[in-house]
Order: C-alpha cells, then sequence, then structure tokens
C-alpha cells in the first residue's frame, strides 16, 4: 500500500519536473536569442547600411533592406573619388597600420617570450621586483605617458613615423606580452630546463628549442591581444602621427568628422567595417588554434 | 680515488641554511641514496653534484678533479628527473640524442649509441613517439635512455620513482636495481620513501635539516642508527623509543623504563663508550619486529604486558602494548591471536636492541 502511494508520487513528480525543464529550456533559447540579436543589431545596420545609396537611406528606415547589392560605398571608403585634394580615403592608411601592426605585434610578442623565460627559468636576485614594476606599465593611464613619450620619439628623430608607433607600442605591449608569457612559463616544470642544461645547451638553444616550440597556445593569446590594441588603437596614432603616416584609425576618424557637405553615411559604415576587418580576420585564424592544448600530457603522467 | 667527493659544502638561499658542512665521499660504482624528509635539503644536495645550483662554500670532486665551477654539461653526469623531462617538442629519438648533438658527437657515435640503448631499455619500438603518446612507465624508461646514451661516470636521480603508480614502482625499482647491476655505473639517487632507499642503495645517507645524519649500508642504517632521527625515520611502523634509565650495577647494566617495575638487562650491548653509564637517561630502543611472542633466542627478554590496540594489515598485524603507559609496538603474523584489555607474555630480542642519549639523541 504504502509502496503504491510512493510510486504513483514518483510518476506525478516525474511529469512536473518535465514540465518545469521544458519551460526553462525555451525560456533559456529565448534568453539567448535576445541578447545574440542585441549584440548582432549594430553590425545588422552597419552591413545593410553601406550597401545602401544616400537616396534609399533618406528615404527608408535604419532596419530596411538594401535593394540591391550596391558597393559603391566600400568603393569609395576603399578607393575615393578619383578627385584630388580633401579626398580622404582608407587604403594608404591601411597599409601604415598593416606595416605599423605586424613589426610591433612581432617584437613586443618576442621580447615579452623572453622577458617571461628570464623571470621564470633564470632567476635573479630582485626578479620579482622587475616583475612587479613591469606589471605597473599594464595599470598605468596612456594619457599619462604621452608627453615624455613625444619627446623622446621626438629626441629620436622618430616623431610622426611608423617607426616612431612600432616603438611606443612595442614598449607599451611589454609589460602584458611579459605577464601572459610569464604565467604560462611558470606552469612548465623547470625540470626541464635543468634537463636541457645538463644535456649542453645553453640560454637560447633552451628557449628556442625546448620552450617555444611549446610556446603556441600563448603565443596565439599574446598575438591575438597585442594585435586588437595595437589595430584599434586611436590616442597613440593621433597623438604620434598626423597626415600621411597616420594609421587607419586616425584616418577613419579623420574621413568621418571631416566632410563638409553631407554625411555619407553609407561610406562612413564601410569604412568602419573595413578598419575592422583584420581583428576579425586574426580572430577567425588564430582561434582555432586558441583551444588546443599542445603541451598536454607531455611532462607529467 | 673517489668518483665523487663533497667538502664542506654548505649553501643557504638567503638567510636559510639549507646544507650545512657536507661531507660525503663515493667509491666507484657504489649506489648511494640520499634520503631524508622533505625539506632535508637532499635535492638541493644533487643539484649542486648536477652543478644546477651555485655553492656557497666547501668544494665538489668529480674523479678528484675540482668541478665546483664547471658548467654541468663538463661535468659528465647525467640526470634523471621526477617528472622525466623530456623535452615536449621532440619525440622518443630527438630526446634520447639531443644531448650527444649539444656536444657535437659524430652521427655514427649518435645512431650506435641509440640503437644500443634503446633496444636495451627496450624502447626501440618507440622511436618516433611524442612523449604526450607515452605511459608513465615509458617516459620513465626513455628519460633513463637519454640518460645513458652520455655514457656519463656518475648518474643522478632525482627521486624518479615518485610520479608512478604504486605497482609500477616497484617493477621499475627493480629495473633501476638490474640496471646498476650491470652498467656498475656510481649513482646518487635521491628519495624520501624508505623502500626505496633500502632496497637500492649500497649506501644510504639520511639527512635533516642540512646535515648527514648517518651514511651507511642499509644493513647498518637498520641495524644501528646512530641517533634517534634515524632510528625513527627508518622502519615501519618506526622503532619504538621507551624513555628511561640505566642503572649499573657491579658490572651488570639493566634497563628501567619511566615508571616500570622491572629492569630489562643490556649485557650484550655492544657500548661506544662505557663511561658514565650509572643513572643515564637514555631511550631504549626496539623494533617492532623484534619483539616476539614467544621465546626465539636463549636471550631473550620476557615480560608481561597489556594489549591496547590491533591493526590488522594483511600478512601481518600490529599490536600496541602499555609499558608502564609508553605506547609499545608490536609486529606479529595476523595468524596468532592476542585478546586485546589482557596481559600477554612477550619477549624482547635483546640482540636488536639500541640505546640512545636522551640528550644529545645520539647512539650510546
Amino acid at each position: 500500500m504504502q509502496a503504491k502511494t510512493s510510486s504513483s508520487n514518483y510518476k506525478q513528480l516525474e511529469q512536473k519536473s518535465r514540465y518545469t525543464n521544458i519551460f526553462l529550456r525555451w525560456f533559456l533559447y529565448f534568453v539567448l536569442i535576445l541578447f545574440a540579436s542585441y549584440f548582432i543589431f549594430p553590425l545588422y545596420v552597419m552591413v545593410v547600411t553601406s550597401l545602401k545609396t544616400m537616396e534609399e537611406i533618406r528615404q527608408g528606415t535604419l532596419l530596411t533592406w538594401p535593394s540591391g547589392l550596391n558597393f559603391d560605398a566600400w568603393a569609395v571608403a576603399w578607393g575615393g573619388r578619383g578627385y584630388g585634394a580633401g579626398d580622404t580615403f582608407l587604403k594608404p592608411y591601411f597599409w601604415n597600420s598593416l606595416k605599423m601592426v605586424i613589426p610591433a605585434v612581432f617584437f613586443s610578442t618576442f621580447i615579452g617570450a623572453m622577458t617571461g623565460y628570464v623571470l621564470t627559468k633564470w632567476r635573479f636576485k630582485g626578479d620579482s621586483w622587475v616583475f612587479l614594476f613591469l606589471l605597473f606599465g599594464c595599470f598605468i593611464p596612456f594619457q599619462a605617458i604621452l608627453l615624455p613619450m613625444a619627446r623622446t620619439l621626438g629626441a629620436l628623430g622618430i616623431s610622426n613615423s611608423i617607426i616612431g608607433l612600432v616603438l611606443v607600442h612595442t614598449v607599451y605591449g611589454i609589460p602584458f606580452t611579459t605577464l601572459f608569457f610569464r604565467n604560462y612559463y611558470v606552469s612548465i616544470p623547470t625540470e626541464l630546463v635543468k634537463a636541457a642544461r645538463i644535456d649542453g645547451a645553453g640560454f637560447f638553444k633552451i628557449f628556442f628549442k625546448i620552450l617555444l616550440p611549446i610556446s603556441a597556445p600563448i603565443i596565439v593569446v599574446t598575438v591575438i591581444w597585442q594585435f586588437t590594441q595595437i589595430w584599434n588603437d586611436f590616442l597613440f596614432g593621433s597623438t604620434f602621427s598626423f597626415g600621411e603616416a597616420a594609421p587607419i584609425q586616425v584616418a577613419l576618424n579623420n574621413m568621418v568628422l571631416s566632410s563638409t557637405s553631407v554625411k555619407e553615411y553609407n561610406v562612413d559604415m564601410a569604412s568602419a567595417i573595413i578598419a575592422g576587418i583584420p581583428t576579425l580576420i586574426v580572430y577567425v585564424l588564430a582561434g582555432k588554434y586558441f583551444i588546443r592544448g599542445l603541451t598536454s600530457g607531455a611532462v607529467k603522467g | 680515488m673517489k668518483t665523487l667527493k663533497i667538502e664542506e659544502l654548505s649553501k643557504n638561499f638567503g638567510t636559510t641554511e639549507v646544507l650545512k658542512k657536507i661531507n660525503l665521499e663515493i667509491d666507484e660504482g657504489n649506489f648511494l641514496v640520499l634520503l631524508g624528509p622533505s625539506g632535508c635539503g637532499k635535492s638541493t644536495l644533487l643539484n649542486i653534484i648536477a652543478g644546477l645550483e651555485t655553492i656557497n662554500e666547501g668544494n665538489v670532486f668529480i674523479d678528484d678533479y675540482n668541478v665546483s665551477k664547471v658548467e654541468p654539461k663538463d661535468r659528465n653526469i647525467a640526470m634523471v628527473f621526477q617528472s622525466y623531462a623530456l623535452y615536449p617538442s621532440m619525440n622518443v629519438k630527438e630526446n634520447m640524442v639531443f644531448g650527444l648533438k649539444q656536444a657535437k658527437t659524430s652521427k655514427e657515435k649518435i645512431e650506435e649509441q641509440l640503437t644500443k640503448v634503446s633496444s636495451f631499455l627496450q624502447v626501440d619500438e618507440l622511436l618516433n613517439r611524442k612523449p604526450s603518446q607515452l605511459s608513465g612507465g615509458q617516459r620513465q624508461r626513455v628519460a633513463i635512455g637519454r640518460a645513458l646514451v652520455r655514457e656519463p661516470r656518475i648518474f643522478l636521480f632525482d627521486e624518479p620513482l615518485s610520479n608512478l603508480d604504486a605497482k609500477l614502482r616497484v617493477e621499475m625499482r627493480r629495473e633501476i636495481k638490474k640496471l646498476h647491476q650491470k652498467l656498475k655505473t656510481t649513482v646518487v639517487y635521491v628519495t624520501h620513501d624508505q623502500t626505496e632507499a633500502m632496497s637500492l642503495g649500497t649506501k644510504i645517507a639520511i639527512m635533516n635539516h642540512g646535515v648527514i645524519q648517518q651514511n651507511e649500508s642499509p644493513e647498518i642504517i637498520y641495524n644501528k642508527p646512530s641517533n634517534t632521527f634515524v632510528a625513527d625515520f627508518i622502519g615501519s611502523p618506526s622503532m619504538n623509543l621507551i624513555k628511561g634509565k640505566l642503572n649499573e650495577n657491579s658490572d651488570k647494566i639493566s634497563f628501567t623504563a619511566e615508571g616500570a617495575n622491572f629492569d630489562i638487562p643490556i649485557n650484550s650491548y655492544d657500548f661506544n663508550n662505557t663511561s658514565e653509564l650509572n643513572n643515564k637517561e637514555v631511550y631504549f630502543g626496539i623494533r617492532p619486529e623484534h619483539i616476539y611472542f614467544k621465546k626465539s633466542n636463549e636471550g631473550d627478554f620476557e615480560v608481561n604486558l597489556r594489549a591496547d590496540l590491533s591493526e590488522y594489515i594483511g600478512h601481518e598485524q600490529i599490536m600496541t602494548f602499555d609499558l608502564a603507559n609508553q605506547e609499545l609496538l608490536a609486529k606479529f603474523p595476523s595468524t596468532i591471536k592476542i585478546e586485546l584489555n589482557k596481559e600477554t607474555k612477550l619477549y624482547f630480542d635483546l640482540t636488536q636492541v639500541s640505546l640512545f642519549d636522551s640528550i644529545t639523541q645520539e647512539r650510546l
């Protein structure tokens, strides 16, 4: 008797929990879709607007679908209208940015890896202080160093040049890259370095042959971080460069703000997307390697 | 000529003294185990021998040559680490020949060494695998192989078995023993596991607080520990140390435990120094396995003690007895039945007794 009631009780409970689960699942999807559309909405507006003509923009609303695939605005954003003075377009500045971002990412990542290696595997007296001061570099508001940096660049004779920007970004990238690499190398057993020393490998050989080959995950993280930071930087770019040496973000700003006649929203949107594409590409390409734990199980049992 | 000699070696990290005036000598072909609790400085000592740590004072000699300031690679040593420390990006073969390549050994010689060692250690099937594709035991083998190909004068092992599971550990222990028997190379081996130390070592140096407590063969370490630390550290369960006093009465010496109403005669004991024994405060040391439940030797001392606790561990049982309010552990075969809370007749094997000064903790 007792057993019977309890078993029907369980049936009821089971039924109830099923309904609850179904409800919660639907609620979950609802919330997810809501947030996803919230995030995708600006991108939608940008893409759609960039494909419209000015006529369409004036007549339709933000959300209206364009009448066709019209890449005129993109062409103007990238290559200009073809008449002389006052025509700002992104192409030269895009290359400026690439010329700046590639060496800056490379050098800051490489130096960060080296510093992280020394701070973890070749400990010296006061190394934790060095690391602490490097960490300060992560917290310094960059506005605070604009003036001294400008003087330094001037003294070095590289103000208003790509090289100057590469230097600035490398220097201010090092605290972050060092932090990344140091934290990664801390988890790699120092015994590896000891074994290599007994095998006769020196400082650089250990770094290039033993540690660097297993650093892929952290290199990817660092490259993504540095690329995003440097590509998207506006402050340093606008302070230390102008005119033809400016990186793309500065040019984008000039383009959008300096138009004297009508605001060309389609061109503005296309420019903004062009300026954002490289970062997206880096995420898509590197993201694959991001998750791979390359050292898993390699050193411990 | 000593293969390895360490002279008045001291090492400190900042203000902490890790090693205090260590003196140590190893003859050719010996297997020296550095044994001690964690933090006793044994790994530091090994790293110093390898040249991975600097020295504050003292010298290290290999084959009578002072190597104190010589780089690790030039010391003619090879080391096996606890975490194996195989280079993750290289396959087994590359791992094993890395050292030879650094030393610019000829290709033919490298190939020859590799073939010899890999077939000797039965890793020739694994040569193209990455360390991550190997099991713990295989990694250990490769790590040993990497050390072997260099044909070093001295092998250094830093707790090489600690990462293995219990069964594999016993297997690998036997392999290392076999390896040493075959190659007869000098070995310095660091461990905190006394079974490993006892079974592998031809000499065991027991360390505590940066000082070598005793450096002897396993038999002497076990039978004649030089102080209470060694006595307590070696053996499981460890030696009973009963507090009490010595009485000397016309050439007859006996021991009375604190609060006990009986004397234990110790006439056959081999004292280091026989002066001033009367009324000396001492520890009477006897191992649990040297307390019997039936008389085995003529000289056994018979006493009735109350059994308080019984721990059954399969092949044997550990009984706790009450000796004038001090605990006395004894190990018996699990087949015999001893009733708890009752007086039981026990026999102490007086030939296996150790006595320690209660103040200096040293063996008498």
